[in-house]
Parts: structure tokens; sequence; C-alpha cells
């Protein structure tokens, strides 16, 4: 039978519609759907997509479920390694990772690894009502922490909780998830299907406790003292980065962390019936050009701005976005200006931003980090009337808990520092996700919070 | 479902002054680690804002915490219907830097309006360090001030000034400032108040070269260094108010730029409180 060289596509909402909503874009596949695009996996012998994936999925062996109408299989196959599966469906950069070395690449589209993915924990949430499975874990009587519940907490509590250990996340916010809840915004990740991966961890025995900033108050030590053997730092990297430009910090100018927890964490969308605010905008600068920087420009647009301006200093070849991301934003109409570099940003009478001045980019020979180097071009500045700014150029581990733990080693920009199953410089104190890494993805939060587990399950059994 | 949800329980209500209200909270992992000059933030109901306030008082064998607040906006005014016995829905704290205490020699203490609350703390720490405490409390008017009964006993010289002359000495708290200022070295100053306050005695110390630190109200939405929202300019400088302050020294604080950030929601605010007042 020969291959379909084309992928099936994934149902979306209409642009024109979903730009004015906060629902789903991407309204994932039916069975048929799932049944047709699992039908083109060819179930290599060599499995060349595990190798993309940062916690190893055994995912021909899941596709092949699908393939046989198996869906609970599959999803168990899913969550033998990875304790997201309704998140990473919708937000793994798949195309970087396990579709990248999918063999049917050499002919057509590769397996759409993703779209299956989530169809198959999706069918798990809609399918069982109640969530019956009994867990008979082992239990070792020893307590561990999790400082963040963030993908890397939660994927590490995930596997902590079946070596048998006494799990606690501490989380600082009043909701649990991290840059699940404030970072994504609702029409890539609904909040209900965070909240019900953490509940499969709390079903599973993992305290989460909300509210808890430890570095401020409750320190390490502290943890320790309260009978903690191991604790895993995962802290995220929550600190926004400013441009360090004339204007950032007039009214209307948001980092894009400020901008997204307002809206997806607070709800500010929903403003007054939730309490926060988030001031109104018709022409919007969103500097960047991640994936952060995205959700931050379609956000705008939901919240019923006219024009949204992404002001990128580099060309879309360098784009950090998701090329789908890229695809979505397009239809929804956001305005990509590349090669060009906010310089100020100017104020009316009352403080409130009005004007972003601008100057335009050219690429020279690569930089540090392998891309091209923009240097501004003389004489091309131009000036645009806006009413709202989003920075989003970047984020920076969190520096509370490095400020307040003596011993903690750290690089320049506040990165805790491991050694390569993720110990930090103190015996017993575990760090993975964008606290070591700086900003990345969640998948590889989530592979190193799984290492660590892994890790101090090592370090505890030798004790 | 969370461990941390029995606490929280408001012990006790009180009107401190006209539109202060005292709120004595069972919190027993913040008392526990709370020092002079942190704060917390609080959520009242599921779907109310974060809100940041500055520790009062705290108890560590109690396990409470007191927390003052003026009724201002939607938010404060609808905390201010709590009764003992209630619940808040989410408070996470101690949050920003203590307070840097030690023997200064002497120090004046300067609280203005609500922010007399959070100077009665580090009032009572600088006066455990040995320092020679001078206070000064003030307010619009009489009926907006208390707490110069906790104030009073920690001080070496107290004084009381209100706007209008119905308590103490009439005129602001930096009339008796300046008029001592002419025959003592001071070595200290801390003032926590309303902007146009902390603006006034940072003139002062500015020109007499006295180091003067003052806590900001920046607003703010995490109160971990995550956002930004609370970002004000120091010497210059863009710094996070919830996790490089609160504290920052006055001096060089940008108070402009500061007020101006504080009154970007106004409109928000008003269609909040209206909305609020139409549904009750």
């Amino acid at each position: 039978m020969a291959i379909k060289k084309t992928t099936t596509p994934m149902r979306e909402q209409d642009p024109a519609i979903r730009v004015r909503n906060f629902n789903e874009v991407a309204t994932g596949y039916t069975e048929e759907d799932a049944l047709e695009e699992a039908k083109r996996c060819l179930n290599c012998k060599t499995k060349p997509c595990i190798k993309g994936c940062p916690v190893n999925i055994d995912i021909p062996a899941f596709i092949m479920e699908i393939k046989e109408g198996n869906f609970q299989k599959a999803i168990d196959i899913l969550h033998d390694k990875n304790c997201l599966p309704l998140v990473t469906g919708r937000v793994c950069p798949q195309e970087e990772q396990c579709q990248m070395f999918c063999s049917l690449s050499k002919i057509g589209d590769t397996v759409s690894i993703g779209r299956l993915e989530r169809f198959a924990a999706d069918w798990e949430m809609n399918n069982k009502a109640e969530q019956t499975t009994e867990f008979h874990f082992p239990k070792l009587g020893k307590k561990v922490a999790i400082i963040g519940s963030g993908p890397a907490g939660l994927s590490c509590a995930g596997d902590l909780i079946r070596f048998g250990y006494d799990v606690t996340i501490f989380e600082a916010f009043h909701k649990s998830g991290g840059v699940l809840v404030y970072g994504i915004p609702e029409f890539r990740l609904p909040k209900d299907i965070v909240e019900t991966e953490v509940n499969n961890l709390r079903r599973m025995g993992v305290e989460v406790v909300n509210d808890v900033l430890i570095g401020s108050g409750k320190k390490i030590q502290d943890l320790f003292d309260h009978g903690y053997k191991a604790i895993f730092i995962g802290t995220g990297a929550g600190l926004p980065q400013f441009m360090g430009i004339p204007g950032e910090n007039l009214s209307g100018v948001y980092s894009a962390n400020e901008y997204l927890t307002r809206v997806n964490l607070m709800k500010s969308y929903l403003f007054p019936r939730f309490d926060t605010p988030i001031l109104p905008a018709k022409n919007v600068a969103v500097i960047g050009g991640g994936n952060v920087a995205l959700d931050s420009a379609r956000t705008a647009l939901r919240l019923g701005a006219d024009h949204v301006y992404m002001i990128y200093r580099r060309g879309r070849e360098e784009m950090p976005a998701r090329v789908e991301e890229v695809h979505h934003a397009e239809q929804e109409g956001v305005d990509f200006n590349f090669l060009t570099n906010p310089i100020a940003y100017f104020g009316n009478e009352k403080g409130y931003v009005h004007e972003i001045e601008c100057q335009k980019m050219e690429l020279c020979e690569p930089d540090a980090s392998g891309r091209r180097r923009p240097v501004a071009c003389a004489g091309s500045n131009f000036k645009l009337k806006i009413d709202q700014v989003i920075v989003s150029v970047g984020t920076t581990p969190n520096p509370i808990i490095a400020k307040t733990t003596p011993g903690l080693e750290t690089q320049k920009k506040g990165e805790i520092v491991v050694n390569d199953v993720g110990m930090t410089s103190i015996p017993g104190v575990f760090a993975g996700g964008d606290i070591v890494t700086g900003a990345a993805t969640v998948i590889t939060a989530m592979g190193a919070g799984r290492l660590s587990a892994q890790a101090m399950h090592d370090y505890l059994s030798k004790e | 479902m969370d461990k941390n949800k029995s606490y929280n329980k408001i012990l006790d209500v009180r009107e401190l002054a006209k539109s202060i209200k005292m709120m004595v909270v069972d919190a027993p992992e913040v008392a526990a680690y709370a020092k002079a000059g942190q704060f917390v933030i609080l959520i009242s109901d599921e779907e109310g804002e974060r809100i940041p306030l500055t520790i009062g008082d705290f108890d560590a064998k109690k396990g409470t915490i007191t927390l003052v607040f003026q009724e201002v906006g939607k938010s404060t005014i609808e905390l201010g219907t709590k009764k003992a016995g209630d619940s808040i829905a989410h408070l996470n704290g101690p949050l920003g830097h203590a307070s840097d205490i030690k023997n200064y020699g002497t120090v004046v203490v300067i609280g203005g309006g609500v922010g007399i609350a959070p100077i009665f703390p580090i009032t009572r720490a600088l006066h455990e360090a040995g320092n020679h405490m001078i206070s000064i409390i003030g307010s619009k008017s009489k009926e907006f001030l208390f707490w110069s009964e906790k104030m009073k006993p920690l001080s070496h010289e107290f004084y009381i000034t209100t706007d209008d002359g119905t308590l103490g000495i009439k005129g602001f708290v930096t009339t008796p400032f300046v008029e001592f200022l002419k025959d003592k070295k001071i070595d200290r100053v801390v003032a926590i108040g309303p902007i146009p306050m902390m603006k006034s005695v940072t003139k002062v110390t500015k020109e007499n070269n006295i180091p003067c630190i003052v806590s900001l109200n920046s607003l703010m939405v995490c109160g971990m260094g995550m956002c930004g929202a609370c970002r004000c300019k120091v010497d210059n400088q863009s710094r996070f108010t919830c996790f490089q302050g609160p504290e920052f020294d006055g001096n060089t604080v940008d108070f402009v730029e500061l007020s101006s950030r504080l009154s970007m929601y106004n409109q928000e605010e008003k269609l909040a409180l209206d909305s609020y007042k139409e549904k009750k």
C-alpha cells in the first residue's frame, strides 16, 4: 500500500473568528483523522524519531496502537515516559525534535507525531469521565521537595512519586503549572488542561502547596531542616529582560511576562469580572521574535487591537518562534517588521506611551549564538504611532533562590550550575529546566526534570 | 485541597482610623519568617487581584501577622468587608528584602498615613538594635491617625503632625524634621508614606546629605521578580520593587515616574469600583 505523502491536516478555527476569541486555535484530530495519520507511520526498525524526543517516548509503539484503534494502550505508552501528554501534544516544537528524524521526510511530510500524541491524550481526557485508576507505588518513607510547578517540576514529581517518595511541590503562584498557566495563552493551551494534568499528579499522591516562595521566607536549608532528603529546583527563567532604552518605564509598556500573566493567570481578558486590569490598546508593538512574542501579539489581537506590529531585529529565517505559530500569527493579521529594532519610546503628558522610534537593521557575520548579527543602518530611523508596547526580548533565571542559598553555584546570568545528572554544588540539591539552561522549551525542561528524578533516586538509594 | 488552605483565617478586624482597617491573620508560615520591612501578596477571593501589603506586625509565637490597609479601590473595599472567621483565599509571604537593621546612631523614622503601619516593625527593630529613635507620624487629620500608642514606647523622641492641626503639630511630617535638623546629627532616616511625603522628606535629606530609606508601594502582579509590573527608577536604573526592594535609597528614587506608573490604571480602577458598587 502506498504511503500518503502529505500529512493529515488538523482542524482549526477560522482565523477571522478565532482572532476575537480565546478558544483553542487548533481543535485536534478526529478518530478518522488519527487513524489515517497513524497509517502513515512506517514503524521503522531503527525508530529514528525517538532520538529526537527529550523524554524518549516509544513513538512508533504508541502510533501503532492508535493505528489498531487501541487508544487506551496508546496513552498508556505515552504516560510511561511523559506525565503531561495533553500539554506536550500541544506545545512541543515537534518539527525540531521527533519529527525532524522521521523517515518520511525523504518522500514528503513527516508523520504528525505531536498531533497523534494530542489525540491520544485528549481521547483519555474526553472518554474517561472519572479517573478510577488506583496507584500502587512503593512507599519509601522519604520526603522530597520540588520547587516550582512548571514542566520541570511536574515531570520530576511524576517520576519521584512512582519511585515511592513523599513528594511536595512548592509553588509561589496561587495556581499550579508555572509557565503553562501564566505564560502560554488559553488559545494554545487551555488552562483546564493544565489543571487536569496537575490533578492527575495529585491523585497519584503528589502534594502541591501553593503561595510559598522558597528563598524568601522559607529557604533551601529550612526544607532540609524540615526533613526533606533531596530537593529539586525548577524555578524557571522568569526574570524579564528589558533593553534599557529611553521610555521603557512609560505606562503601557509591558514585559511579555507581565502582559501574559495578567491575561492568562489573572484573567484580565475577563475584567472587570476578574479584578486584574490590562490597558486597552489599538496599536500595539511587540518587540522580539520568539514564541513568547508571538503569544503576546496574538493575545493583543484577541483583546481588541486593530494593528499589531511585530518588531524583530533579525530576519524571518532567524526567528526562534515555531513555524506553525508564525503561520497562525500571519493568518490572524500580525504585521511582521523584520530587521527593525526599537531605540526609544515616547509618552504623552500623562506618561502613557504613544510613539515608538525604530531603526532598520542589516545582518552581518554570525555571532556567538550562530545567528547573523544585526547592525543598525545609519539614517534609517522612523516612528510609529502606537499605544502599547510588549517587550519580549527574553528572560533570565529567577534570582531569588540563588541569592538566598549560600554555596549554590551559578553562572553569569544566574543559571544554576549542575553536573551531568542535575546535581548542584550543594549535595542533595538538584536543578533542571530553564533555571539551568536559560529559556528553552517545555519538553526540554520535562526531560531535565526526569533526569534529576532518576539522579535523586540514585542519590537517596545510596544514603 | 492544598495544605495551606486551612491557614489565612482572619482572627480580628478593626477600623484603626477613618477608612483604614487592621486585620490579624492566622498565617504561621508567614509569621515564622517575617522580618521588618517585608510584605505579603494576598488575593481576597478567587477572582480577585494580587494585592501587595506591607506587614504591619507579626508574632511568630502566635503565628499571626497584622495587615493594615486603606480602603481606596474595589479590591481593598472588598477585603474590608471580610469579618473575623472569614479566610483570605491566598496569601504569600514574606516577600521582598528585610530592612537593614543595625546600630546607626540616631535614626529618624517617619510614617505618613497608612505608612505608619510598615514603619512600626522597622522602628521596633531599630530600637532593639540600640539606636536613638526619633519618630514622626503624621496624617491629614486626627481621624486618620493610628498606632501612636505602639510607636511612642519605642521612641526616645516622638512627634505627631496633622495637616489641619487637629492633633500634634500643625503641618507636615517635615515640619518638626527640618526644625530639629538644625541642632541634631541624624545618621539615617526611614520614611514610608504617600509619594508627596516621601518626596518632600528626601528633598530635605538630599540637601543635608543624610541617607534616607523609603519603602515603595509600586503596582505589582507577581511579587517574585517574574513580571516587572513594579519596576521603578532608582539611581537612574530600572529596579524591581518586589525582589530588589521594597526599600530603596530614597535620595535617588524617581518619584515622578513612580507616581505616573501608580496612576496607570486609574480609569480601570474606577470602572471596577463602579461595577462593584452597582452589584452591591
